[in-house]
This record gives structure tokens, C-alpha cells and sequence, in this order.
């Protein structure tokens, strides 16, 4: 449990935080946290050249509000996500699904933009991240560059980041009209990644399903928007039966794992029973 | 002159035995400020670290050390064949049958290792990290040999061998037959002539004792003496079996165990490590220290349970038992270690439970496999017993269509027949198991919560309702040693504690017993209190460094109140005889006027005339007025040999909610009433219970050792191997009956393994009961989700799980932490 050696730079800015990562070498990770970084290196799965520690860069840390978007900055810890008023009135969806995230002292260390960037297929925002339609705020040696969420996450622990850039900010933006959320976690233990999850931001107008959008967590090697659900759900009824109907479907494209905690099939299953439940709840039904 | 306060108040103290006293040893444990051993540091010592296999069974063509012992602050690389004649073998104390297969044990495989882990090599390097790093440089060429995983196939004739030295994968068969020891009547003739024959096969997963202190072990040599410091349950057994192994004279070798924590049975034992770092330590001449990381902890720690359980149960049709017949495959893993045979041993004497089975048959094959051994982990042999009469009892409650707790009151031992013998020879000492009962169904609510979940079956919720009952009883205080002879194992049962009697009235008690965190010196400070009527705050309990307490048999089943507080209390009996012989003579009274009370000596019908039992410690150091021929102390020993057993018992209620969508069980109430015999401290008491209860249930729900088809252990982390956290258990009603244990001074039974044992099958059989009407018969420990929905599905016991680690995490697993992979290890998983 004794990391290999590695060189170890802690920039104050971004500007000074991109230069450290340009003159890092052939191996650089980027710690925003460290709550999944410590222990693969401890595990020696992981033995970067130089480990660049963005604590000190105190403007990616909070939440703030830009107009038709709230904008939180990438090392935000989960705790202040958790707690940020600003979360809780326009996404409160990234509160909940927060909320369930590790236990108590990863929440404190842990960041959102770690969390999203580190790009887990079983870890719970970047789902939320998904439905939600965030956008990510790349900064890099070019300068700055916007990428939709369903165009950062990748492939299995692989996003949009090109080498020498950084995560710098998310923005989420403002949903107009009546939206109700809901983040559905199922695991074994508190503390443990989710087996599979289900992120659903719903629009009701008029007793409809105006628009809903749901984001599935661990049905691949990257979060998924379960569009079959969500073209079923669009301007149908809101009835319990309506939506246990368009759930059926929440498997539909997904490739998931099998592994101790689910096979493949039973992670089917459960994505179908959680999306109905996400669904419902979010809806208010 | 004295050197003791005087306190105002004549009145009697307040008793201690009883009180719910916080622990004295708690501060330094849980603010980390003591002596851990990995804490310890002294000049110039060396650290290792271990080169392991990952190839769980394979001939060692080659290791090439030469990079490794060239790297930076490397002082050397020993392999097995460098330390080939002096390491000898792990020992293993409980030989169970004379004809026990022993495949010898080296600390370091020198020709052929036997799973995944195992050591073949070792570093010791300036630092830790130096010596961490070398790890990777040690080239070790295996010819792979097939791996034995399972169980039943290892014993099908043909099977390939986990020792290829030896002939079958066999290490023992041992049997009990109450009919041949005339405990009981003729099992088979009992199973012909019975209406009703049940049958089950259960299985108790393989389980890691996960405690929370990773082993730890210092050396220091110092001219041809030793002292090792270890992380260990047993400091006075390791000694001496240290000294067997290494050669190393006994009297040259002093074993501390400082503050440890926690064991459950994983470190009551005799480890590679700790042999390996005293042969470096005498060859370097230097102190030396190795730490494991929780990967090795989980990987190379003996595991505990792992039985295949085929059990018959023979009744009437009223519901009357006739007969149990129990055979077992339990699992040895690749070597026997300390106690590795005895565990499935102890149990063969409990599977007959509370229960007056007039004929019953126990056998148990010991079974080899390549995989890391087995051995204690808390209730050892007993929760596996309990777990497979509490089960079958539910079944057949099922079969005759009665009330599975009216099955039981009707086969139970009523409270007037204690003593009883059972028909595994034991004689249960005392308890009502009537009463516990009833009050563990007041604490439940039954009655509302039958109603509750007939109002959901009626509705078909999705969410069902069960109820799961166990009742139980245990040996505990191990043990009589005329008993552990004639059971063949290696040494006695008994237990020492001395008391010294300090000049400023302060009191030494030194006890045999080492605790790891069962809260010893506040109990034992507790029963010296009240034996010798000083201050609580006036008693030191010293344990754990064979220096300082000699003799002693250590902390392990339940024995350490039971036996070692019942030598505290012998020895504090003498204390009292020899200061009253020196009250008399201060008082110029006959020692038979004396009364003894409050801590203080007085003469009966003279007011006035008294002399504090700290006043006369004062004057034993002075020795300037003693009475004739005696020598001027009194202190003293005691070592306690308890005649029998003692037997603890129970009743554990268990309301669980299945999900029937998804299969995620959770438990909605639990109650348990434990008779645990005379309580010294409720808040210990207390604590015990919640602890084996959380242990228990995660064997029912969470925990589970599995390896992959290649022997790898998939469960090498935390993230894998879930152990439960308060955040995902019940709270627990609990209460207690008392019926003093008639074997000891203090009437104690043992409460460190009940929980564990009873609460298992009272959350299974929650389950089950909560599915039994929709087709479920079985599911197999642990009730993962995905094993509830599946028995759901397809009515079977939930089947295999699939053997890759969680993907979360990146996969947390490399060739150092679980092994090589190949396409078999990873069923259906992507790592």
C-alpha cells in the first residue's frame, strides 16, 4: 500500500496548474481529491511520473450563479455541492445523487470534477451529469472549450479531456417549467458504488409527460441516457401504467458488466425496476 | 504513617459487579494513542516486506533475486530454500484423529506453493517503501499445477490433489455417533422407523475475519534473546510455539502482545510472517518489523468457516425429533495451521442445539484445497452448528405444517431438566429456555408482525414480510483441559492471574488472558473491586507481555471471563486469606473474629477496631510487624481449571423485508434475549451482543470470501468484501435473562460469540420465510440481491455469483493483489 515514487507539483491557478501539467512528462494525473486516485496508486494499479494537486486552486472551488445556468466549479468538494443553495433550487437531483456518494469523509475530499472526469462507469454524477445535460468547460494550452455531457464521457474511465488539459467548471442549466427529480442508488452497503442507478429529470405539463430525461449509472462502460424510455415517456399520460410500460425499455441498448455484485441480466432487470421507480417519484406520482 | 487517603464515609462501596462502567482502556484505543505495534520503532531496525504467489498452485522452477537485492537500500532477499532448515513448519496444535494428514506447513515455500499469496520470498530493506519496491523485482518462474477450488469435487474419486505428495485431498474423517458413545440411541435405526425424513444441503460460505489492526510484528534481538512484538490474540501460545518451530529456547524468547485491534479468532494463530521475521532478525542481528497491507491481510489471513453442511433430521408426524445426522466438508484450505482441524470439531458437539435428540451422528471430512487456510473466526465450529439445526429445524417446521417456533418449545430441554446431557455428551449447565424466549417475543411484537405480514401477503405487496427464529446454546469458558486432552489437542484450558498488592494500597492484577479489545482491564478492575472492597480507580490490569504475565492461555471462545476472570477471583480470594492472617495480628484478634468488608478488616463487636486492606499492604512492604513464620507478603496466584463448559443461550427474532422486484432484503426489527449467566458489565455486555450480531448478519447478507476459477481471491478489498457499517444494520432490541453459571466464582457464562452464533440463521430464515410462499426454498449466504431475485425467478438457492470484482474503482485488482488472470477467472466479468 506504498504508492511508487512520483514527482508532486500543487499550482495556486489554472494558468500555473496547465504549465505544471505540460512540464510533468509522459505520465501525469491530475488529483482533484484524490479519493480514487490514492488508492489505484497505493495499489501500485496506477504509478504516474508526476502527480499535479489541484487543492490549492482556490477559483475551481464553488458554485455560482450565470444567468440561464448555475456554474460549479470543478474542485468543489461533494460536501459543498451538497450543501450549495444554488444546487439545491436549480439541480437538486446533483444534491441526491450526491448524497449517496462514499461516506462522510470522501464527501469531504472527494470533488465533483474528480468524480466526473475520473469518468467511473459505477460512480453516481456523471448519470446525473448526463441527464441533466451539463455542459464541461475544458481549459487547455489552446485556451477554453465547451463539451456537451454526451459527448465527455468516453469509453470505460475515458472522457472528451485531451493530454494537457483540465476539467475546469460544469455548467447545468436552468430547467424552466414544472421538472421534478429523482436519483434512484442501488447497492449493497451505504458507503459502496452503485450496482446500477437511475438519474431521471421529468417535465410535467397539464397531468403529461412533457420531456424526460434519464441517465442510467453502470449499465456500460459509460453513463447512458435510456432514449427508448424517454421517447415512450415524451408527451404520454402521467400513469403509473404509462410508466411501467416505457420502463420496460431502460435496458434497451446498454451493455452492462457481470460481476459479484450482478450478472448482466439481473443488472437489465434492475435497471428496468429503478428507472420505474425514478420515473414515478419524479413525476410525484 | 500511611501512604492511603483516607475516606470519609464508613459506608460499604458501591458493588461494581453489575455497573455499567465505560471503559477505562477506551480513551487510548480509539483516540490511536498507545502502542500499536506498527507504531513501535527502534534504532536501526529493517522492514519487510513479502514476495507472494500469484499462482495459486504451481512447482517453483526458478526465482531470480539478483535485481532485487541490488536495489536501493535493500539489505537482503531470503527465498524459501535460504531458510529451508530452519524454518520448520507451521504448527498445528489439534491433531483431531491420529491419522490426520498433515502436508507440513514452511513459512516460505521452498519448492511448491499451494495458493494465491502464499510467501516465496522476502525483502528487507533500510524502509518500508524500499522494501515495497523490491517486491516487483523478485522474477519467480511457476510451473503451473491445476488448482482443487471446490469441495466436493476434491473429494470425487479422481480428483486432482491440492499436494501432489499426497494421496487424496483428505486430511481427516472424524466421527461422533452418540449411539457408540452411549450419549444417544442408533442413528440409523432412528431414521428407519421415523414417519417424517428431511434432508438439506446447506452451505456456510468462506468468511475473512477482517479485523480492523492489520498484522503487525516487531523483533528485536538482543545477544541471544528476542522479543516479539505482534498484533497477536495469543502472545503465550506464540511463544511456545515459536520456540518449537524455530529453535529458539523458550527461555530466550519474550513475546508482547501491546494494544491490538481486534481478532475474532484471525489472530489466534501461529503466522508465516511471524516466523519469518524472527529467522531474519537472528540472521541479521538487527530489529526487524513487517506490517501487512489490507490486501495481504485479506489474501494471506486464515479465513474462517467455508463447510458444505448435509443434514438429515428424522421426527414424527407429531413433531417429535427422533434423530440428526450431520455430515460435513470442511474446508482446510491449502494447510492445517494452529487450530485449522479443531474448529469443525468443537462444532460437532453443538449441531444437536437446544434440542433432545434421543440419536445423533456427526462426521466431518477435513478437506484440502488451494486456497488460504482456514481456521478460528468468531464462534468457530459453533455458528456453524447453530446455523444448520436452527435451519433444518425451519424446514421441517415447513414439512409437518407446524409453527416453526412450537416445533421447537416441543423438543427443547425444559428449565427443570438442567443439568441435562445432551446426546453429544455435554453437560448444559443451566438456563430456561422458555423464558428467554418469551421475553425476546415481548421485545418483538410477534403477534403484530405475523399480522403484518399476512396483510401483505393478501395484497401481494411487492415488499414481503418474514419472521426467522434461532434459538441457540454454546460451549463457552474454553476449556477443561482433561476435555481438550481427550479431544488430542495440544494443550491445557486453564487459566492464570496474579494479584500484587502495591505499598501505596494500589493493586496489580496480572492475568493469562490478552485481550483485543473486549475491554479486560475495566472487567477485571471490576471483579478485584469488589473481591478486595479497594477503588475501581486503584486497579491495574497488566496482560500480553510474557515478562510481565508469564503464564497464560490467551483470549479466544468466550474463555476469558469465564476462566481467566475466575482465576482473578481465586487469586484475589487468597489475597484476602493471607491480609487477614495480617489483620489478626495488627488487631490482636483471632482471624475468626475478623469480618472482612468494604476493603476493610474489622473486629466483630468492636467498634473502632479496623485495618484497611490498603493499610495492610502498606504494612506487608514495611514487614515490621508481621505476624510469626509468615513471609511478609500477600500476593497471589491463581490458575483456574474449569470442570466444564459453560453454556450460554438465547432466543434471536428477526423481521426481514424482501423486496420481491429487485431481491434486496433489509431487516426491519430484530430482538434477542441472551442468558450469558452473571453480568459484570452490561455496557461490555451490550457491546458484545451488537457486535456478534453485526458479524453474524453480515455472514448472512454481505460477507463472503470468493475466489475465481484460477484461485484468485476476487474479494481482495474492501470494496468487494463488504463489511457492514452501523449505517446499514437494524437497530437491536436486546435483553437478558440470568442464570448463573454454576462452573465458576462469578456465575458468568461467555458473551463474546453469541451474537455471531445466533443471529445467522434468524435473519436466513427471515428471509425465507418472508418467500417460502412464492417458491423459495433456500438461498445461499450471503442473501445478495441479485441471489434473492434469481431463487425468485427460477426457485433454486440463487446459484454462483459471478467471480469478477466490482468494476467500480477501475477494477482494484492486479497481479500483486488477487493473482494472474486467464479467461476462466473471469466468468462473465470484464475486468
Amino acid at each position: 500500500m506504498i504508492p511508487a515514487a512520483f514527482a508532486y507539483a500543487r499550482p495556486t491557478t489554472v494558468d500555473e496548474a496547465l504549465r505544471a501539467v505540460a512540464e510533468g512528462g509522459e505520465d501525469v494525473k491530475i488529483m482533484a481529491g484524490g479519493q480514487s486516485l490514492i488508492p489505484v496508486m497505493r495499489l501500485r494499479l496506477a504509478a504516474p511520473e508526476t502527480v499535479v494537486d489541484l487543492t490549492r486552486v482556490a477559483e475551481l472551488r464553488g458554485v455560482r450563479d450565470d444567468g440561464d445556468a448555475i456554474v460549479i466549479g470543478a474542485m468543489t468538494t461533494h460536501h459543498d455541492v451538497m450543501t450549495d443553495p444554488l444546487v439545491l433550487q436549480h439541480a437538486p437531483l446533483i444534491a441526491e445523487a450526491t448524497e449517496t456518494v462514499a461516506d462522510r469523509q470522501v464527501r469531504a475530499r472527494g470533488t465533483f470534477g474528480g468524480a466526473l472526469a475520473h469518468a467511473d462507469p459505477a460512480g453516481d454524477l456523471p448519470a446525473v451529469a448526463l441527464a441533466l445535460d451539463a455542459d464541461f468547460v475544458i481549459a487547455g494550452p489552446q485556451g477554453r472549450r465547451t463539451v456537451p455531457a454526451s459527448e465527455f464521457f468516453v469509453d470505460y474511465l475515458t472522457t472528451a479531456l485531451e493530454e494537457g488539459e483540465l476539467l475546469v467548471e460544469i455548467r447545468v442549466p436552468k430547467l424552466a417549467g414544472e421538472w421534478g427529480m429523482r436519483y434512484e442508488k442501488f447497492n449493497r452497503v451505504a458507503q459502496a458504488w452503485s450496482i446500477v442507478a437511475v438519474a431521471a429529470v421529468v417535465r410535467r405539463e397539464d397531468g403529461h409527460i412533457a420531456e424526460a430525461r434519464i441517465g442510467l449509472t453502470n449499465m456500460g462502460s459509460t453513463p447512458l441516457r435510456a432514449s427508448a424510455v424517454e421517447a415512450a415517456l415524451a408527451g404520454a399520460e402521467a400513469s403509473p401504467e404509462t410508466i411501467a410500460s416505457a420502463a420496460r425499455s431502460a435496458a434497451e441498448g446498454t451493455s452492462p458488466t457481470s460481476d459479484l455484485n450482478a450478472q448482466a441480466d439481473y443488472r437489465e432487470h434492475l435497471a428496468q425496476v429503478l428507472t420505474r421507480r425514478a420515473v414515478t417519484a419524479a413525476v410525484g406520482l | 504513617m500511611t501512604a492511603v487517603e483516607d475516606r470519609a464515609t464508613t459506608e460499604a462501596p458501591e458493588r461494581e459487579v453489575g455497573k455499567a462502567r465505560r471503559r477505562k482502556e477506551d480513551a487510548r484505543l480509539i483516540t490511536g494513542r498507545t502502542t500499536w505495534t506498527d507504531n513501535m520503532v527502534l534504532p536501526g531496525m529493517l522492514h519487510l516486506a513479502v514476495v507472494r504467489s500469484p499462482v495459486a498452485h504451481g512447482k517453483i522452477t526458478s526465482i531470480d533475486v539478483s535485481a532485487a537485492q541490488q536495489a536501493p537500500g535493500v539489505i537482503a532477499v531470503l527465498t524459501g530454500r535460504d531458510v529451508a532448515d530452519e524454518q520448520g513448519s507451521i504448527p498445528c496444535a489439534w491433531p483431531v484423529t491420529p491419522d490426520m494428514v498433515n502436508p507440513g506447513h514452511p513459512s516460505i515455500a521452498a519448492d511448491e506453493v499451494n495458493h494465491v499469496g502464499e510467501a516465496v520470498a522476502v525483502i528487507v530493506a533500510r524502509s518500508k517503501a524500499a522494501a515495497q519496491d523490491a517486491v516487483e523485482l523478485v522474477d519467480v518462474d511457476y510451473d503451473l499445477l491445476p488448482a482443487v477450488l471446490d469441495m466436493e469435487e476434491a473429494v470425487a474419486e479422481g480428483a486432482q490433489l491440492t499436494h501432489d505428495h499426497l494421496d487424496s485431498n483428505r486430511s481427516f474423517h472424524f466421527v461422533f455417533d452418540g449411539g457408540e458413545a452411549g450419549t444417544g440411541t442408533d442413528t440409523d435405526e432412528a431414521f428407519s422407523s421415523a414417519e417424517v425424513v428431511v434432508s438439506r444441503r446447506f452451505v456456510q460460505q468462506r468468511l475473512i475475519p477482517a479485523f480492523m489492526e492489520p498484522r503487525s510484528v516487531v523483533v528485536q534481538p538482543q545477544g541471544d534473546n528476542y522479543t516479539m512484538w505482534s498484533s497477536t490474540q495469543v502472545p503465550h501460545i506464540l511463544r511456545i510455539m515459536l520456540a518449537m518451530v524455530t529453535g529458539v529456547p523458550e527461555h530466550k524468547l519474550r513475546v508482547v502482545a501491546p494494544d491490538v485491534g481486534g481478532g475474532f479468532g484471525g489472530k489466534l494463530q501461529v503466522t508465516p510472517e511471524e516466523v519469518i521475521s524472527l529467522l531474519v532478525a537472528r540472521r541479521l542481528g538487527k530489529p526487524v518489523k513487517w506490517t501487512e497491507t489490507r490486501s495481504e491481510s485479506l489474501m494471506t489471513a486464515h479465513h474462517g468457516r467455508d463447510q458444505i453442511q448435509y443434514i438429515d433430521i428424522a421426527a414424527d408426524r407429531e413433531g417429535n425429533v427422533k434423530g440428526l445426522r450431520c455430515r460435513i466438508l470442511a474446508d482446510m484450505g491449502a494447510y492445517l495451521r494452529l487450530v485449522s482441524p479443531g474448529v469443525p470439531v468443537l462444532g460437532a458437539f453443538m449441531f444437536n442445539g437446544i434440542y433432545k435428540f434421543p440419536a445423533y451422528r456427526f462426521e466431518c471430512d477435513g478437506v484440502f484445497t488451494n486456497k488460504v487456510p482456514t481456521d478460528a473466526y468468531r464462534g468457530a465450529g459453533r455458528p456453524e452448528a447453530t446455523f444448520a439445526v436452527e435451519r433444518i429445524m425451519d424446514e421441517l417446521a415447513v414439512e409437518l405444517g407446524m409453527d416453526p417456533l412450537e416445533l421447537r418449545r416441543k423438543n427443547w430441554i425444559g428449565a427443570e431438566e438442567f443439568p441435562f446431557t445432551s446426546v453429544a455428551g455435554m453437560t448444559y449447565d443451566s438456563g430456561d429456555y422458555e423464558a428467554a424466549t418469551q421475553q425476546a417475543l415481548e421485545l418483538f411484537g410477534y403477534d403484530e408482525l405475523r399480522a403484518e405480514q399476512q396483510r401483505r401477503r393478501e395484497s401481494n405487496d411487492p415488499v414481503q414480510l418474514g419472521i426467522g427464529v434461532s434459538t441457540f446454546t454454546e460451549m463457552c469458558g474454553l476449556a477443561p483441559s482433561r476435555v481438550l486432552g481427550s479431544l488430542s489437542y495440544g494443550a491445557g484450558g486453564w487459566e492464570h492471574a496474579s494479584i500484587r498488592m502495591l505499598p501505596t494500597g494500589k493493586v496489580e492484577v496480572v492475568s493469562g488472558a490478552t485481550p483485543h479489545g473486549q475491554g479486560h482491564e475495566t472487567a477485571w478492575s471490576q471483579l478485584v473491586a469488589d473481591r478486595l472492597g479497594v477503588p475501581f480507580e486503584d486497579i491495574e490490569v497488566l496482560h500480553g507481555d510474557t515478562s510481565v504475565s508469564p503464564r497464560g492461555l490467551d483470549t479466544y471462545g468466550s474463555r476469558s471471563l469465564v476462566v481467566g476472570g475466575a482465576a482473578v477471583v481465586n487469586a484475589a480470594e487468597k489475597v484476602v486469606a493471607k491480609a487477614r492472617r495480617v489483620a489478626a495480628h495488627l488487631l490482636e484478634a483471632s482471624e475468626d473474629d475478623l469480618d472482612f468488608s468494604g476493603g476493610k478488616f474489622a473486629v466483630r463487636g468492636t467498634p473502632g477496631s479496623e485495618v484497611s486492606i490498603q493499610e495492610i499492604a502498606l504494612a506487608t512492604f514495611a514487614a515490621h510487624n508481621f505476624p510469626e513464620g509468615m513471609e511478609p507478603s500477600i500476593d497471589a496466584d491463581a490458575t483456574f481449571d474449569p470442570e466444564n463448559f459453560s453454556f450460554p443461550h438465547g432466543t434471536h427474532l428477526c423481521a426481514m423485508e424482501v423486496d420481491t422486484e429487485t431481491g434486496m432484503v433489509k431487516i426491519r426489527k430484530y430482538a434477542c434475549v441472551d442468558d450469558v449467566g452473571t453480568i459484570v458489565n452490561p455496557l461490555i455486555v451490550e457491546g458484545q451482543i451488537h457486535g456478534g450480531l453485526a458479524q453474524g448478519i453480515a455472514q448472512a447478507l454481505f460477507e463472503e470470501a470468493v475466489y475465481d476459477a484460477d484461485g484468485n481471491l476476487t474479494t481482495g478489498s474492501f470494496v468487494d468484501y463488504l463489511v457492514p457499517s452501523a449505517a446499514d444494520l437494524p437497530h437491536f432490541d436486546t435483553g437478558n435473562t440470568v442464570h448463573e453459571a454454576p462452573g465458576n466464582p462469578i456465575g458468568a457464562k461467555g458473551v463474546g460469540e453469541a451474537g455471531t452464533i445466533a443471529s445467522t440463521p434468524a435473519v436466513v430464515n427471515a428471509a425465507l420465510d418472508a418467500v417460502r410462499h412464492l417458491g423459495v426454498r433456500d438461498i445461499r449466504m450471503p442473501l445478495t440481491p441479485e441471489r434473492v431475485w434469481r431463487a425468485l425467478q427460477d426457485g433454486g438457492d440463487g446459484g454462483d455469483r459471478a467471480t469478477a470484482g466490482t468494476n467500480a474503482y477501475g477494477g482494484a485488482q492486479t497481479e500483486t493483489t488477487a493473482g494472474v488472470s486467464t479467461p476462466q477467472s473471469a466468468l462473465g466479468g470484464d475486468r
